[in-house]
């Protein structure tokens, strides 16, 4: 029981971090149509960066620094790139990404090298107990400000001229931008916010139980891909929902290992996939997607 | 309705062929027939590494032509390419090889003929492919490109954890082929062409400029013909196409199944070329590179995935060999570039400039010059899209490929 208690703590925090990702995911699907297969390597950026600032300017700084080296270099890939495909075929723009994807990568992985590079949180590697039931604190963090981001942004989504301006060109770009909505602006913006909170779950992944920025945060940044696809790519609570699914499932499939033998050492780091496809079988769009609708 | 769309095009497209073939044919049929007789060529007086890198090339070109079938042809985008190859790499592997041990790891092995390998490689592959292709004909566009990542890692898995087939984490060797007792090996038997012993690669060299070339026929072939059409049509619309009498389900399974044959056999290829196989060789990354050949060749292009292939499969080779020759490519960690990430860089830059200023690839930059040759001035709206011939149906919204898929 203590062990279950442990794994669901643990999943729902790794949850939360794959749902700040997916969340950008979905972000960026609703307002510019593109999946960016960046959003792995743009998060590894948000690590590098903060590893490598934390030394000489302390921790806040460099995180505040990655944040915004990750939500800049999100916005230059915008600019420089999807606006101008605007229309394209979403193949073509999913492939762009995934060549900003293979730059962005490469470069990092020749900067970080075989080290794993620490990044110094000021509330350490100490773990948090309520009985016997433990979790490190970096994930107790990151649940509560997951929670907070996640809570910000479905109050910004809602309510904000910005929310109601996105929400506007997802449903209909065309009468969006005869309503005087900038759609250039609308999906500059949802950029840079998918960029930031790359960054964030950045911050937190890669402190306790991680070891640190290491070239393998990119992996681990993929599997909130499942947690996008899972949720519907067009919805948002779809992406917190297939966060915690797939962090939860990630967590129990790792932590039952001896059990699961049969399929394998490591089967965590299989299983949001496997999940996701079993997902997708049911229901092609989704848990909560729109349908798609044919019209003839 | 269908019938009557299918003469048209079946009509219009012999009047362009007969229209342009007197123009087009000689200069065309020439440059075909230069390479080719290079190509045959070639083992008399090329040194071993670039035939082993010709080997190479030859099994991504088979590789690339069927990820093309799936993605440019289709509008289905696929990641899974790597699994595919796997399988089939691993299934030769795994059939032809002899079981034994290395060290601890024990390996099971059929020690079947590799022929027999190689054909079991394929099916097995289809058959891979047509399992998947249930999921992949429900989903749209983009949410297969996903769902086709989750295969990658779970091949990835498979691989590293099924260690009495494929060897494990540190892979296993592959058997050499061999065709009816002629060895493509060194020896068995000793064979002197023209003054130059044939090793392995020259040998290899033939087998993979044979089977490139079937490929090639197959597919190019395959896109003129009936399903060839209707899989088009799929991509420029699935309503439209289903309207047309074509059964979108049962076309997309097929494609899948045909893709990852291809896939298969690329993979067979490889184990043949590199000697051995391991699970990083099957990894997310080289679905990329497969999918940048494409894109880079041209999309829905036969002749582009091939060119494609050329360029992203040899480029890394290239580099290595003549790392202290190319100005920016050095040794790692002496502030040059290794010569794979010189690569990788290259074929990042290469794919987003593509897709920005040219989405027909190299193939659409043939064309151009080549209408560009014709008639001065026309050639620019050069538009992308793969098959001229086919131009005169389907006209200038087909450029959109798979958002009439999306929406």
């Amino acid at each position: 029981m203590t062990q279950f208690l442990s794994l669901l703590l643990n999943g729902i925090s790794l949850g939360a971090i794959y749902a700040l990702i997916a969340l950008g995911f979905v972000i960026i699907f609703k307002a510019s149509e593109v999946v960016s297969f960046t959003q792995g390597s743009l998060l590894l950026l948000g690590a590098y960066t903060i590893a490598r600032l934390s030394k000489p300017f302390g921790f806040w700084l460099a995180a505040l620094a990655g944040i915004a080296v990750t939500a800049l270099a999100a916005l230059i890939v915008e600019r420089l790139i999807i606006n101008r495909l605007r229309g394209a075929p979403v193949i073509s723009l999913a492939i762009v990404t995934i060549g900003v994807d293979i730059i962005l990568l490469t470069e990092l992985i020749r900067r970080i090298g075989s080290d794993i590079l620490n990044v110094p949180h000021p509330w350490g590697g100490r773990s948090f107990r309520i009985g016997d039931v433990g979790i490190s604190q970096n994930r107790l963090i990151a649940i509560i400000v997951a929670g907070v981001l996640i809570a910000v942004f479905f109050a910004a989504f809602k309510y904000s001229s910005w929310g109601v301006a996105m929400r506007a060109s997802a449903e209909d770009g065309e009468t969006a931008a005869l309503m005087g909505i900038r759609l250039g602006r609308v999906s500059a913006l949802a950029w840079i916010v998918a960029g930031a909170l790359a960054a964030v779950a950045a911050t937190f992944l890669v402190g306790a139980p991680t070891p640190g920025v290491s070239p393998a945060v990119y992996g681990v940044a993929l599997r909130a891909f499942p947690a996008a696809i899972l949720g519907g790519l067009d919805s948002t609570g779809g992406a917190l929902v297939g966060g915690l699914l797939i962090g939860l499932a990630e967590s129990f499939a790792a932590g039952y290992q001896d059990q699961l033998l049969f399929l394998g050492r490591g089967f965590g780091d299989v299983v949001p996939y496997v999940v996701m496809i079993v997902v997708l079988l049911v229901r092609p769009s989704g848990l909560f997607g729109t349908k798609e609708l044919t019209r003839v | 309705m269908s019938e009557s769309t299918a003469t048209q095009t079946r009509g219009a497209t012999r009047a362009t062929r007969t229209s342009t073939a007197p123009r087009r044919s000689p200069v065309r049929l020439i440059v075909m027939a230069v390479v080719l007789v290079l190509a045959l060529i070639a083992p008399l007086y090329v040194e071993e590494f670039w035939l082993r890198t010709g080997f190479a090339v030859f099994g991504a070109i088979v590789g690339a032509i069927g990820l093309n079938l799936l993605v440019g042809t289709t509008g289905q985008l696929s990641l899974a390419h790597a699994f595919f190859l796997a399988v089939g790499a691993i299934t030769y592997v795994y059939v032809s090889g002899e079981s034994g041990g290395i060290g601890i790891v024990k390996l099971g092995g059929l020690g079947w003929p590799p022929l027999v390998g190689l054909i079991l490689g394929v099916l097995l592959a289809g058959l891979a492919g047509l399992l998947f292709s249930p999921i992949a004909a429900r989903l749209r566009g983009i949410y297969l490109g996903v769902a086709s990542l989750g295969l990658v890692f779970i091949g990835q898995h498979l691989l590293n954890t099924w260690t009495s087939v494929t060897g494990g984490f540190n892979g296993r060797a592959a058997p050499k082929f061999s065709l009816f007792g002629f060895q493509f090996a060194n020896k068995d038997p000793l064979l002197f062409i023209a003054g130059v012993e044939f090793r392995e690669a020259e040998r290899l060299w033939y087998l993979g400029l044979v089977i490139a070339l079937a490929a090639y026929v197959f597919a190019r072939n395959l896109l003129r013909s009936r399903p060839g059409r209707a899989l088009q049509t799929l991509r420029d619309s699935e309503v439209a196409a289903s309207v047309m009498g074509v059964n979108v389900q049962r076309y997309k399974g097929r494609v899948f199944l045909v893709s990852s044959m291809y896939a298969g056999l690329s993979g067979v290829l490889y184990a043949l070329s590199i000697g051995s196989i391991a699970p990083e060789s099957f990894g997310l990354e080289v679905s990329i590179q497969y999918l940048a050949m494409i894109v880079l060749g041209g999309l829905g292009s036969v002749g582009g995935a091939a060119l494609g292939a050329l360029f992203i499969s040899a480029m890394p080779l290239v580099f290595q060999k003549y790392a202290d020759v190319l100005p920016f490519v050095g040794v790692a960690g002496q502030g040059g570039l290794a010569a794979g990430e010189a690569a990788r860089f290259l074929y990042g830059f290469a794919i987003i400039l593509v897709i920005l200023f040219e989405p027909a690839g190299l193939a659409g930059l043939a064309r151009r010059f080549r209408r560009r040759g014709r008639d001065p001035g026309g050639g620019a709206a050069a538009a992308p899209e793969p098959e001229p011939t086919s131009r005169s149906t389907t006209d200038v919204p087909s450029d959109r490929p798979a958002q009439g898929s999306s929406t």
